[in-house]
């Protein structure tokens, strides 16, 4: 009697588990905790892991593994003449998740899109200040105030853009997560019920997965959302375990206590590939790392100068000593996984010599100047400070002395943007939705001086081929104009282009179907994990 | 003894007053400002940037900002994280059962094990063994937290497969959080193993972050013993022919835990400090752990909140300390 009430408990405590013990669970060791979970309030990859990428779509997604969009929400669509008017006709049967919190009757039409932009781009919409301090820094970032001039409901599965100038990289902009759908019915709901807040604790999306629940700083679970107009996930339950720490992340993973975890360390990668039971994913980053000089000072206004320190600076060398070997030295300012690289551009070659006698024919001697060296790590440039030296001891070699300078983070940000900044900063960038425009206008076109374009570089001729490729929406003629402007970016030489990195995903060897994404983030709906 | 305590209680106001114009100042005396970190690389535009500044009520003078902080503090409202735009006390004190539980378990160990190592070593004073743990007490009291964590989880996690990594519990389980103290809610639940669970997840941390204070209590209690050993009553004791175990279990070790209190007591801010690191390894979701990525993050608000709640924590058990040691040596009330 007391063995069949003692199987009975069990077998009570597994159905309160929902069948976890028969489940198929992929844990993944995230990098940190959320911000929250309404995408459109953050701009951190980690936020939008655990949010826009399980629980929401947007109308149009990114293919898997690719920077190229295919439908999401919007099943297709059409793009005025001038370029001004975006018609989206909405899929149909489209089901937002149930869960313990909310229980939807209707399916997605065009309210709910609508609703998600507008909270965005409308000072006076209910949900603009619904948390405070909600500044919508990525819908601004992107410029979509200025640039929508207005979002109509054509009929309950047809939504309209009116955009106030052509916009090219518009279609990739909305693949992006703050352009994710949220439901109006949930949102309608929690403001009745006095508890906005909620929205962004308590996610309710179409996506592939539905949001179980949230323990701070330690887990967040999914359970697969078995109704996903797209196909159910194969995995049943998918777990975030919160794992700050990169060596912590490794031992986790080689524990078997989770199956997946993003960043190892670079010094790992080696011994992680060498485990039998792992398997490393690898792919080339979506972003760059420059030197950018300042062009409105002389005698960095000159590209014969510029480009005779490029040839100073020995990239190679940096890619080993700060990413050892698993980064590649760039010769671009666009990542070669990006369409419209130009691979016919040739690199400025290391040649110290020859730097000397062209820094030399251009009149310059006894040059001095400072360089910038972030005092962060990103992606992009794991030790700035390093890479700094190693190009000050190269610059000496050509008798350029170069003096390493530094400021706090923000204060880094800000003073190198200033026009007349003294010295070459070497900063970054990671794309945001895959268009080249989002690389060549935004760092180098003449509207960012001052701004993102830290070289202060305004190129006539460069400026017109960004400038006009934004204007067609034709992608093999835009492809052209972008690999025009690169060569004119290498001839003029406003950065010397440091590097690409490499990105890994170490993970078990019975995960299958995880495609690594050149955006950077994390997709587990097409993953299927072996018993 | 109400005098003793309203006393301890007055000393507090100004400190407290102390901490929060350095937790508040020191912040601010940073250069640049968390708006700027809000877009990243990108840069924001600067109408835009006043106006974030604006709403966040950043712009005003900086007395007019401490005066309004404190004004809210006093009603109980330490402000909004500019990050996950969730209020302070409310995360604090969803996190802190965490920290507690870790705490207490780092200290008991530290108590269980400190005292006889230290007691034992005095009575065999000049020994192998006393040597050993006088030796064992300075690599502990020395050896950097992060590194000492990492090591035990390579050994006992990696190589061994005794202890779990890192977390409070498997991931298996999952119930509603009742106390926050995973220990109690894990029995609470009811599942078969979660408590077991919760325990081998406890035992890493707890050690790393009791190795030292554990080494400061052999050490003190070792040094305390000493002195009491050679005291006149204690030699009367022995004369009286009492059993060594009463000599020392009783006469001396009663004595000699006076000083000892206050070690423990001193303890508390080590704690602190010590659960920054630990739960940052072991990645524990405690208050210390929060505070690391806030700083990662630059989120402003909720370092200065945090470490106003923290160092009110600790002037607490100080107190509690404080009027203790006037409980057990009256001459100190006086």
């Amino acid at each position: 009697m007391k063995k069949k009430l003692a199987f009975a408990a069990a077998l009570l405590a597994a159905t309160m588990l929902g069948g976890i013990a028969n489940a198929k669970t992929l844990v993944y060791c995230s990098e940190g905790s959320p911000e929250g979970f309404d995408p459109g309030l953050y701009t951190a990859g980690t936020t939008f892991d655990a949010s826009s990428r399980t629980v929401y779509n947007r109308l149009v997604e990114f293919k898997h593994g690719s920077t190229e969009i295919e439908p999401g929400l919007a099943e297709s669509w059409t793009i005025s003449d001038d370029g001004l008017e975006y018609t989206f006709k909405l899929r149909q049967g489209v089901k937002f998740q149930t869960t313990d919190f909310f229980t939807p009757t209707r399916e997605f039409n065009a309210d709910d899109v609508i609703y998600s932009f507008d909270r965005q781009l409308k000072a006076d919409d209910p949900w603009n200040k619904y948390v405070a301090g909600a500044a919508w820094e990525y819908s601004a970032g992107m410029g979509f105030p200025d640039l929508i001039k207005a979002i109509e409901k054509v009929d309950d599965h047809t939504v309209k853009f009116v955009l106030n100038h052509p916009e090219a990289p518009f279609l990739a902009d909305l693949g992006m997560d703050f352009a994710s759908v949220l439901s109006k019915e949930y949102a309608d709901k929690l403001q009745a019920d006095g508890k906005m807040e909620q929205m962004n604790q308590q996610p309710l999306g179409t996506g592939p997965f539905t949001f179980v629940a949230y323990q701070p700083d330690a887990a967040i679970r999914y359970k697969a959302n078995a109704d996903y107009w797209n196909g159910a996930p194969k995995i049943d339950d998918l777990v975030f375990a919160i794992t700050t720490d990169a060596s912590v992340r490794r031992q986790k993973l080689e524990a078997g206590e989770c199956q997946i975890y993003p960043y190892p360390n670079a010094a790992d990668v080696e011994a992680l590939k060498g485990n039998p039971d792992l398997h490393v994913e690898e792919q080339a980053g979506l972003n760059v790392a420059y030197l950018a000089y300042n062009t409105l000072v002389a005698p960095f206004d000159k590209a014969e100068v510029r480009r005779a320190l490029n040839q100073a600076i020995n990239k190679q060398a940096i890619v080993d000593a700060v990413f050892e070997g698993q980064a590649q030295v760039a010769k671009n300012p666009i990542p070669p996984t990006m369409w419209s690289y130009n691979d016919a551009v040739e690199d400025d070659k290391y040649d110290p010599d020859a730097a000397k006698a062209a820094l030399e024919a251009a009149g310059v001697k006894d040059l001095k100047m400072k360089i910038w060296a972030m005092p962060v790590s990103r992606p992009y440039m794991l030790n700035a400070r390093r890479a700094a030296e190693l190009m000050q001891a190269d610059l000496s070699k050509v008798g350029v002395s170069a003096e390493i300078v530094t400021y706090e983070w923000a204060e880094y940000l800000k003073r190198s943007s200033d026009k007349d900044r003294d010295g070459a900063v070497i900063l970054g960038w990671t794309g945001d939705n895959g268009d080249p425009d989002n690389f060549l206008d935004t760092l180098l076109g003449c509207t960012a001086v001052g701004g993102n374009n830290r070289a202060q570089w305004c190129n006539e001729e460069f400026d017109g081929l960004v400038k006009k490729a934004k204007e067609i929406s034709d992608q093999a003629e835009r492809t052209k104009l972008y690999e025009q402007a690169q060569v004119v970016f290498k001839k003029e030489a406003p950065w010397a282009t440091i590097d690409h990195s490499t990105t890994f995903m170490p993970m078990s060897k019975k995960v299958s179907g995880y495609t690594q994404d050149p955006l950077g983030i994390h997709r587990f709906d097409n993953v299927d994990i072996a018993e | 003894m109400l005098k003793f305590f309203l006393g301890r209680l007055l000393v507090l106001i100004p400190t407290f007053i102390g901490v929060s114009i350095i937790a508040f100042a020191f912040i601010r005396l940073l250069p640049g400002d968390p708006v700027m970190l809000m877009s990243g690389e990108r840069v924001m535009d600067p109408t835009r940037h006043a106006q974030i500044m604006h709403e966040l009520g950043m712009d005003r003078p900086l007395v007019m900002q401490y005066l309004s902080y404190i004004g809210g503090i006093l009603q109980g409202d330490f402000g909004t994280s500019i990050v996950t735009k969730r209020p302070i006390i409310q995360q604090f004190f969803a996190l802190f059962p965490a920290t507690l539980e870790l705490s207490l378990c780092a200290i008991l160990i530290a108590i269980v094990l400190g005292i006889p190592a230290g007691v034992f070593a005095a009575i065999k004073r000049g020994s192998f063994f006393d040597q050993s743990v006088m030796g064992a007490a300075l690599v502990g009291y020395s050896m950097p937290i992060f590194w000492w964590g990492l090591l035990l989880i390579i050994l006992f996690s990696g190589i061994l497969r005794w202890t779990p990594v890192s977390g409070r519990i498997d991931l298996l389980y999952f119930f509603p959080s009742v106390t926050g103290f995973m220990l109690v809610d894990s029995l609470l639940s009811g599942q078969k193993g979660a408590f077991a669970s919760a325990v081998s997840h406890l035992i890493l941390p707890a050690i790393v972050l009791g190795t030292i204070p554990l080494a400061v209590i052999a050490r003190q209690t070792r040094s305390a013993m000493l002195e009491v050993l050679s005291e006149d009553y204690v030699r009367t004791a022995r004369a009286k022919g009492l059993t060594p175990f009463r000599v020392v279990g009783i006469h001396a070790l009663r004595n000699a835990m006076i000083p000892v209190i206050t070690t423990i007591g001193l303890q508390v801010g080590v704690l602190m400090a010590g659960a920054i690191l630990t739960e940052t390894i072991f990645s524990w979701p405690g208050v210390g752990k929060w505070m690391v990525d806030s700083v990662f993050k630059r989120d402003y608000t909720v370092i200065q909140g945090g470490l106003l709640l923290i160092a009110a924590i600790i002037m607490f058990v100080n107190l509690i300390v404080d009027l203790l040691y006037g409980l057990i040596n009256p001459r100190i009330r006086h």
